[in-house]
């Protein structure tokens, strides 16, 4: 009896003992952490970002050192505060504004204080850090950057945010991460791989050697450099030209997709993203809403494409077989229809106009009749918006075009739905007079710039193309992903494209942009003026037409398309035409003869004409 | 030595004896070593030590063996006297070491007479209670029985080493085994359960409880008078009531930290309330059963009981507060999870909770605890080794020492049985209690369900004296135990 007792209280604690190493080991997990916590300190190696080229091998983004200072909150002694502030020339409440600030984010993991110290700043704090226990200083490499162009293209680096730490936890606190352009899309390839260092600490937190003798160490991989489409001389040009106007240039490579040039105005100089400096200048560059310099036009503003549409058009009416080139249309001002003689005005012209005179001289009365054509060629417009929808989203419009760019709108093509909807089929039916202006581009039809260029490079090609891309190379090895190698096919035949490429043609030798002919380059091009409106004070108000233009050059064998867009430039050749042809005399020939055009855009600034709106008088446009 | 008792070791024991001290060494040597290079040479390196003080042991072994079973029965008293001499020349010759005067030094050896003063006093014991003369169950005798005991631990408090004093309450097992009654056991028992609660929940909510047990025990006594056919239903209902109080405390050990707060304050007190005073109709059932045959209890011996208790209850108050001093106040805070400062005093048992903790099933390897390799368990290799075998080797090796330790007691208990002489047996039940006390509290401490009490885990622990005592302790019982034989 007395023996089982004994038996009894040592069987018992054996038990408790397990119960409670059970609880420790086995049911409470915290304690592995708090172990890592204790003994393990982490170290990152940073690996150098890579450099970005361009097509012509042109280095345009390095790196650059820069120092950061940083704070491991629970090692932090009691400090100078004043000391520090001045030397850093920061106030108080922003240094305790950051400790805290790091604090709440963990105690033990470094956070960066102040970011991108400069080197002078750098060699003075290095001197007295020993009087600041908790802060060290972090060298990191920055963006340096060596053109002041292609700001948009570039994009630019930052601090990830909270939200990106979540999203992958490869990133840290302070860690660099491309936030727009190339920087952002090739952000895996440029930024490579940061390597990790386990340090084993004892309990005075002094290293004892590498945890686990670095099996799970790993050697920073260096980012991978690439080689982009851009042409800097081009890109550089388009911005030289584009200086006090408002829109975009994208000039393409037909034969490959490449963007040659991606400009879009206003904008700015890439290293005003870069160092401490950086919030402070993006902060005025996200606030300034009426240029609004961050937006990238080539690639986001969605303009009604206006008369460069009626080639579409064309194409679309030759492939369904509802004109030849040989009918003519007469015009009388404009084309009537309805039983109320709706109108749809037109400048002078010489009439009748068949095909090919009439994409030179954009007769709206021709492209209407071709349009309604094709409507009605179908038993109801619903299907025959359908058909020509098909049509026009083959060239790349009214969606995304799944290129490498960071941004990107897809535009619009209307379909049958919109309009039953617009119009509250089948209460009330609608015909194809309704949806009259897609014949020449306006109305519900919407293009980014790209879009249209990528639209032009299609004809230019005679009926397919490449999706527009940036990247060329990565570290010097041609990239071939099959979206940009393989080309897409238009569903229009092969030989329609002459009779509409004549009519580009003579755009310039005897149409609307003939006065913009370039000695030696057959150019081919198309104008368009685009009505807009916008509300001022809640009232819908028309402001000076677009100016729109998309060319190819040469006529056999094109090396360039390009859409120029300008805001409020009046008319197609006015502003979109001048500079077109001046970009095309630029890349083939690298010279301007036309110098006369070339002072013309150099001189002449829309601000005034930017202004108009916000002047809160009453103003006049298309002068 | 008769060639029987050779055949007669229990190599059972032995071979559990050898798997501990081994393992003990391969943590002991995970916990110390400075440089990867292995070397059985350089003896500023403490495994190498102790894997000496582990060879001369396995020597005093043979010596052990090979004195006269009859040695240790006659020279007991002597053997007693002398250690007492040792332990009270420490206080003239002792060399302080980490604020303890436990030791002699003799060049770069130093040896604690206290790790020895155990064996002796077990020895004493055993001589005292064989003697013919003694009768156990008469208090003179229990009075000189106490006093034998409680002699070296009286003079290893002031050391001042009061750890090593507890351990002298081991003795328990062999005075319970040889017929003390078990009073004394549901007294200490008690006083340690009122003692903690006191603590933790203040003196008036126990004082409370108290007396509602008491009501509970009186139920069963008063319904018994009046109709005693009842008990049945009595007795199913308290069952239970028991299973409820057992998963009552189940769940309060389990959480260690009892969160008395808010509402949750006063539904726990309601509950606390029911349980106690079920627990104590339970008891008094049990007692009423017993007692048919025996005199009853007078209702005078219940008041008293509740007297004594306040009394106890309000000491112990008085005591933590007024007599102990902030450290001592602060180990038993610690354990209660009444304030865990785990940068200061909390920081052992937290750091060795850490290092237990993050070993999970298999542990991190041997010689890969971050914890252990860290430093940051003081004293890891000697008092806190288990925590490297929790961390290094995880559930299963820490579950495999804590089985270990029970086998072995189990063993003991087994070999303590079979003797026939009552000297070897109140021996055996020495040495079952003493490596129980210092397994349990050191156990105990190192996974935070006991105060911090600095005192060693037998076999493992680093220390030349703490290994020596233990197996010589160990080895003068197998030495018994194996000249059993001659015995008639």
């Amino acid at each position: 009896m007395r023996k089982l007792l004994l038996y009894l209280i040592i069987v018992t604690t054996g038990v408790v003992f397990i119960a409670r190493l059970f609880y420790l080991q086995i049911y409470n997990t915290s304690f592995i952490a708090l172990s890592e916590d204790n003994a393990i300190k982490v170290i990152y190696d940073y690996p150098q970002r890579g450099a970005i080229y361009d097509r012509n091998g042109k280095l345009l983004v390095t790196n650059q050192p820069s120092y950061d200072v940083m704070v491991i909150p629970r090692e932090l002694k009691p400090f100078d505060t004043l000391e520090f502030c001045s030397i850093l020339n920061i106030t108080k409440e922003k240094l305790k504004k950051s400790l805290k600030k790091a604090r709440v984010y963990s105690p033990r993991v470094p956070s960066i204080v102040i970011p991108q110290l400069t080197k002078d700043e750098y060699a003075y704090l290095q001197e007295k850090m020993r009087k600041f226990e908790g802060f060290y200083i972090q060298k990191r490499s920055l963006r340096d950057y060596q053109t002041t162009y292609g700001a948009n293209v570039l994009g630019y680096i930052g601090e990830v945010n909270e939200s990106q730490i979540g999203k992958d936890p490869y990133y840290l606190s302070g860690d660099l991460i491309g936030i727009d352009g190339v920087e952002k899309k090739y952000e895996k390839t440029l930024r490579g791989i940061k390597g990790v260092k386990r340090i084993q600490k004892d309990r005075f937190n002094r290293d004892i050697g590498a945890y686990k003798n670095g099996r799970f160490d790993t050697l920073p991989v260096n980012g991978k450099d690439i080689t982009i489409t851009l042409d800097t001389k081009l890109q550089e040009y388009g911005q030289k030209l584009m200086e006090n106007k408002r829109g975009g240039i994208v000039a393409l490579e037909p034969s490959t997709g490449e963007i040659l040039a991606l400009v879009t105005a206003p904008s700015y100089k890439p290293e005003l993203l870069v160092g401490r400096k950086r919030s402070a200048n993006f902060t005025k560059l996200v606030y300034d809403t009426i240029a609004i310099p961050l937006f990238d036009r080539g690639l986001k503003a969605e303009y009604p494409p206006g008369s460069p549409f009626k080639t579409i058009n064309a194409l679309i009416g030759l492939q369904e077989g509802v004109i030849d080139t040989e009918e003519s249309v007469s015009c009388r001002m404009g084309y009537y229809y309805g039983r109320r003689g709706q109108k749809l005005g037109c400048h002078s012209h010489r009439s009748p106009l068949s095909m090919i005179p009439g994409i030179a001289n954009s007769c709206n009365a021709y492209f209407a009749t071709v349009y309604r054509r094709i409507i009605e060629k179908y038993d109801t417009p619903q299907e025959g918006i359908e058909a020509w929808r098909k049509h026009v989203e083959s060239f790349g419009l009214g969606h995304y075009l799944g290129n490498d760019l960071s941004a990107g709108r897809p535009g619009k093509v209307p379909t049958a739905k919109y309009y039953d909807k617009i119009y509250q089929y089948p209460k009330y039916k609608w015909y194809a007079t309704a949806t009259l202006s897609n014949a020449i581009g306006q109305g519900e039809v919407l293009s980014t710039p790209i879009q249209l260029a990528n639209m032009t490079a299609a004809i230019a090609n005679r009926g397919h193309y490449y999706t527009p891309h940036i990247i060329k190379a990565i570290d010097g090895k041609p990239v071939e992903f099959e979206n940009y190698t393989k080309p897409k096919s238009t569903t229009i035949n092969k030989e329609h494209f002459e009779p509409v490429i004549e009519g580009m043609h003579e755009v310039y030798t005897k149409g609307t942009a003939s006065f913009l002919q370039v000695e030696g380059i057959d150019i081919c091009g198309k104008t368009g003026t685009a009505e807009n409106f916008t509300k001022i004070d809640g009232v819908k108000t028309q402001l000076t037409d677009h100016s729109v233009f998309i060319a190819f050059a040469p006529k056999e064998n094109p090396k360039i398309a390009l859409a120029v867009f300008i805001e409020h430039g009046y008319w197609g050749a006015r502003y979109a035409g001048r500079i077109a042809s001046l970009m095309i005399e630029k890349h083939l020939r690298d010279s301007i003869s036309r110098t006369d055009i070339e002072d013309w855009i150099l001189t002449h600034s829309l601000e005034e004409e930017y202004a108009k709106p916000y002047s809160g008088e009453p103003f006049k446009i298309n002068q | 030595m008769a060639k029987s008792s050779v055949a007669a070791i229990d190599w059972i024991t032995v071979l559990l004896f050898l798997l501990l001290v081994g393992f003990g060494w391969g943590n002991i040597y995970s916990a110390s070593y400075e440089n990867e290079a292995f070397s059985l040479t350089d003896f500023s390196q403490v495994y190498v030590k102790q894997a000496y003080w582990i060879l001369l042991s396995i020597v005093l072994i043979v010596i052990i063996q090979a004195i006269e079973a009859k040695f240790y029965e006659r020279f007991a008293g002597l053997i007693y006297v002398i250690s007492i001499v040792s332990l009270l020349g420490l206080f003239v010759f002792g060399k302080t070491i980490s604020g303890a005067t436990s030791w002699y030094a003799f060049g770069p050896v130093r040896i604690q007479p206290s790790e020895f003063a155990k064996i002796c006093t077990a020895l004493a014991l055993a001589k005292f209670l064989s003697d013919m003369q003694t009768n156990i169950k008469l208090v003179n005798h229990q009075l000189r029985a106490f006093l034998i005991i409680a002699l070296p631990a009286i003079v290893i408090v002031p050391q001042p080493d009061p750890g090593s004093a507890l351990v002298y309450a081991a003795f328990f097992f062999p005075l319970y085994r040889e017929g003390l009654a078990a009073i004394y056991l549901i007294i200490g028992v008690s006083a340690a359960v009122l003692f903690v609660y006191t603590l933790l929940l203040g003196p008036f909510i126990i004082i409370i409880g108290s007396l509602l047990f008491i009501i509970g025990l009186l139920i069963p006594k008063v319904s018994s008078l009046h109709k005693e056919r009842k008990t049945k239903i009595y007795l199913s209902i308290s069952l239970l009531i028991s299973l409820l109080v057992i998963c009552y405390f189940v769940i309060q050990i389990s959480s260690i930290k009892i969160a008395l707060d808010g509402l949750h304050y006063y539904i726990e007190l309601i509950i606390f309330g029911f349980l106690v005073t079920a627990f104590g109709i339970i008891t008094g059932l049990l007692v009423e059963k017993k007692s048919f045959e025996r005199q009853k209890l007078k209702y005078s011996g219940y008041i008293i009981t509740l007297l004594v208790i306040i009394g106890f209850c309000f000491s112990v108050n008085y005591i933590f507060n007024n007599v102990f001093e902030q450290r001592h106040r602060d180990r038993f805070n610690i354990v209660l999870g009444k304030e865990v400062d785990a940068k200061g005093i909390g920081y052992n048992t937290n750091q060795s909770q850490i290092a237990i903790g993050s070993g999970g099933w298999i542990g991190k390897g041997w010689k890969e605890g971050t914890q252990t390799k860290g430093g940051f368990v003081p004293e890891q290799h000697t008092d806190y080794i288990f925590s490297t075998v929790g961390e290094e080797w995880g559930f299963l090796g820490g579950g495999m020492v804590i089985v270990l330790f029970v086998l072995l007691l189990i063993r003991l208990i087994h070999l303590a049985e079979r003797q026939k002489n009552q000297f070897s047996r109140v021996y055996g039940y020495s040495v079952i209690g003493i490596l129980f006390i210092h397994f349990a509290i050191n156990i105990g401490m190192v996974t935070g369900l006991m105060p911090t009490i600095g005192i060693p885990l037998p076999f493992f622990s680093y220390g030349g004296s703490g290994l020596w005592g233990f197996t010589i302790l160990l080895f003068i019982f197998v030495k018994l135990d194996a000249n059993r034989v001659n015995e008639w």
